[in-house]
């Protein structure tokens, strides 16, 4: 039933009859189906198999399209994958976005965490009113703060660490955060909770002991998120940090990496592929949280 | 025996007692569990906005303390052409970009609803444009475009053969603009879909039942079931889009830097070019600050979408 009622959800011809709706032909469902969909996948994945194959490609083949098919690999190579690991600073690079990363999350979820249980939990005058201004501060874009946000890092002397960017990325990691896990404590019993408080739990164990265990996957959510966030960012690590071993991967395949007039694609397009994969394999893994986190944080 | 155990038993609760106490107070505890987050959010959130629109005012260099110059930096932007060209194409390029991840984003949402095999994969592999670094994507496209070396161009010249020379896509204005225009939309059907087909899965079967038993056509029932039904998490996500999509900065950064001459320069990136590269900071502060006005309003879009939705669904609170 499910089955024929999402059928007919697209309006595939507007002026055909419900009931060449409801049981289309398989040529039918080819064309207006399977033919775009193919056509939007090709799109979206192109630029992935573009990087991934000038990464393996000899300069040779790179720059002749003449004498070799362009969209295929005659003789693999690992030279500009070897040159980026041993010649330039890419494992430091990889290695510090990684600390940055994982340091960021760890520091938003801890935050979000107490901050969602006060809101959702602890329920108290104007609770309302800090959960909105936490919503706010999702909507103010790291376009507008970072001139600001580059003199207060300064004033704090932590311009040119590590630690800038752990300190700044939860300010747009913690708000969504928080608006992810007020909607998974929310859908935890509040039974449970005077339950144990009848028992004498105190408000940390209970927080600990049932409302944690209970929200580990929207934990889990939320900790996906933050992380491929912070991968991502771009702007706070390219105006707070300036010395080339600090950087992080984006920031630095990007300034160190892009020099003079001929540009190196190969080694580029193996700065970015590698760059790309850990955040790519993390995510394949945690697939369907990303996306529950994806769609429930559009839904709140 | 019993009157040892009894003392035991007081003496543990009398030691955990003055911090059991301190965390069980509700006023205490509440101020601890908001402590971090509103912590962090005021001294880099809250203060900075406040303290740009203060540079806003002063003519603050890198390395130097400002003093109040009033409305100056704004009356310089106000008659500088690049200023202006920015603002066109921060407008244009969140229009057109948004309008055409919409349109495409809802089409692939309405392709992914139905019965399909390997459902989870697809959207898997769909939202890998999302999950990627920007950047790293936008250097991707960055060699698509190249002059010579352009694959698309390729594809033209020498498959198909519809052209005889490369196409030209970053060194003029306008290729550079639709160009970078392309890779937004690119990287941001994923978002779109993705969200969207949450909220088809959200609309009940029977509706679509019972507007087929009443004849209705294909397009009546997108018209008339899918697409109201859709609106609250369309506004939503469009809010986010805009927001987005107007304050970008990776993808132009990355490809173009603003150029050729200046043309394709977001507010973001101008703000970048003047306020940091450049120096000036009050400067780049001031055309941050001139993004904000836009900003407001593609919230208060979203205010009001959101109350249109409980006043859709009969709730009072949520």
């Amino acid at each position: 039933m499910t089955n024929v009622a999402t059928e007919v959800l697209t309006p595939t011809n507007a002026t055909a009859p419900p009931d060449d709706m409801v049981w289309e032909s398989r040529g039918r469902r080819m064309v207006t189906i399977y033919v775009p969909l193919i056509c939007f996948i090709i799109i979206l994945l192109f630029p992935f198999y573009w990087m991934a194959i000038t990464a393996f490609k000899p300069n040779a083949e790179l720059y002749d399209y003449k004498t070799y098919n362009p969209f295929l690999i005659g003789s693999p190579t690992l030279d500009h994958i070897y040159k980026l690991l041993f010649q330039t600073a890419y494992p430091k690079w990889l290695l510090t976005t990684m600390g940055v990363a994982f340091c960021a999350t760890f520091l938003s979820l801890f935050s979000s965490v107490l901050a969602a249980y006060a809101i959702q939990r602890l329920r108290f005058r104007g609770s309302q009113y800090v959960g909105l201004g936490i919503y706010l501060a999702y909507l103010v874009p790291p376009s507008i703060l970072f001139i600001p946000l580059a003199t207060t890092v300064y004033q704090l002397g932590l311009f040119d660490t590590p630690l800038a960017l752990i300190l700044t990325y939860p300010t747009f990691l913690v708000p969504f955060c928080t608006w992810l896990l007020i909607g998974y404590f929310k859908s935890i019993p509040y039974e449970l909770e005077e339950c144990a408080l009848i028992d004498g739990a105190t408000r940390l164990q209970i927080l600990r002991r049932i409302t944690l265990p209970l929200a580990v996957p929207g934990l889990i959510s939320a900790g996906i998120f933050s992380f491929t966030l912070s991968w991502n960012e771009f702007i706070y690590a390219l105006a707070f940090i300036q010395s080339s071993e600090k950087k992080t991967v984006p920031v630095a395949i990007l300034t160190e990496l892009v020099s003079g007039d001929v540009y190196q694609w190969g080694s580029l397009m193996a700065g970015s592929l590698l760059g790309s994969l850990p955040v790519a394999i993390f995510y394949s893994f945690f697939v369907d949280y990303y996306v529950s986190s994806l769609t429930g944080a559009v839904k709140e | 025996m019993t009157v040892a155990t009894m003392t035991d038993w007081n003496r543990t609760r009398i030691q955990q007692g003055w911090l059991a106490r301190l965390f069980d107070n509700k006023a205490f505890l509440i101020f601890m569990c908001l402590l971090p987050a509103v912590g962090l959010l005021t001294v880099f959130l809250t203060y900075p906005l406040g303290l740009g629109i203060w540079l806003s005012f002063t003519d603050t260099k890198i390395g130097g303390t400002g003093k109040w110059i009033g409305i100056d930096n704004f009356e310089y932007l106000l008659e500088d052409p690049q200023f202006w060209t920015a603002v066109f194409y921060s407008v244009f390029y969140t229009s057109v970009a948004t309008f055409g991840k919409f349109a495409l984003g809802l089409w692939l949402a309405l392709l992914l609803n139905r019965h399909l095999p390997m459902k989870n994969l697809l959207r898997a592999i769909i939202l890998l444009p999302w999950i990627v670094p920007t950047v790293l994507s936008a250097l991707a496209f960055w060699w698509i475009y190249d002059p010579q070396f352009s694959i698309i161009s390729y594809l033209a010249t020498d498959v198909i053969g519809i052209r005889d020379k490369p196409f030209d896509f970053l060194s003029t204005t306008w290729p550079a603009r639709w160009s970078l225009i392309a890779a937004n939309i690119w990287r941001g059907i994923p978002f779109v879909a993705i969200s969207l087909l949450a909220g088809l899965q959200t609309i009940s079967p029977s509706l679509y039942e019972a507007a087929l038993l009443d004849g209705s056509t294909a397009w009546q029932r997108f018209r008339y079931i899918t697409f109201p039904l859709l609106l609250p998490i369309l506004a939503i996500v469009m809010t986010f889009s805009i927001i987005f999509t107007f304050t970008d900065f990776q993808l132009v950064y990355a490809i173009t830097r603003g150029g050729p001459i200046n043309s394709t320069h977001l507010m973001a990136t101008l703000a970048f070019q003047r306020g940091i590269a450049g120096g000036e900071l009050g400067e780049g502060a001031a055309i941050a600050v001139a993004m904000i006005p836009f900003l407001v309003f593609a919230t208060l879009f979203s205010y009001f979408a959101l109350a249109r939705r409980k006043w859709q669904q009969g709730e009072a609170n949520d």
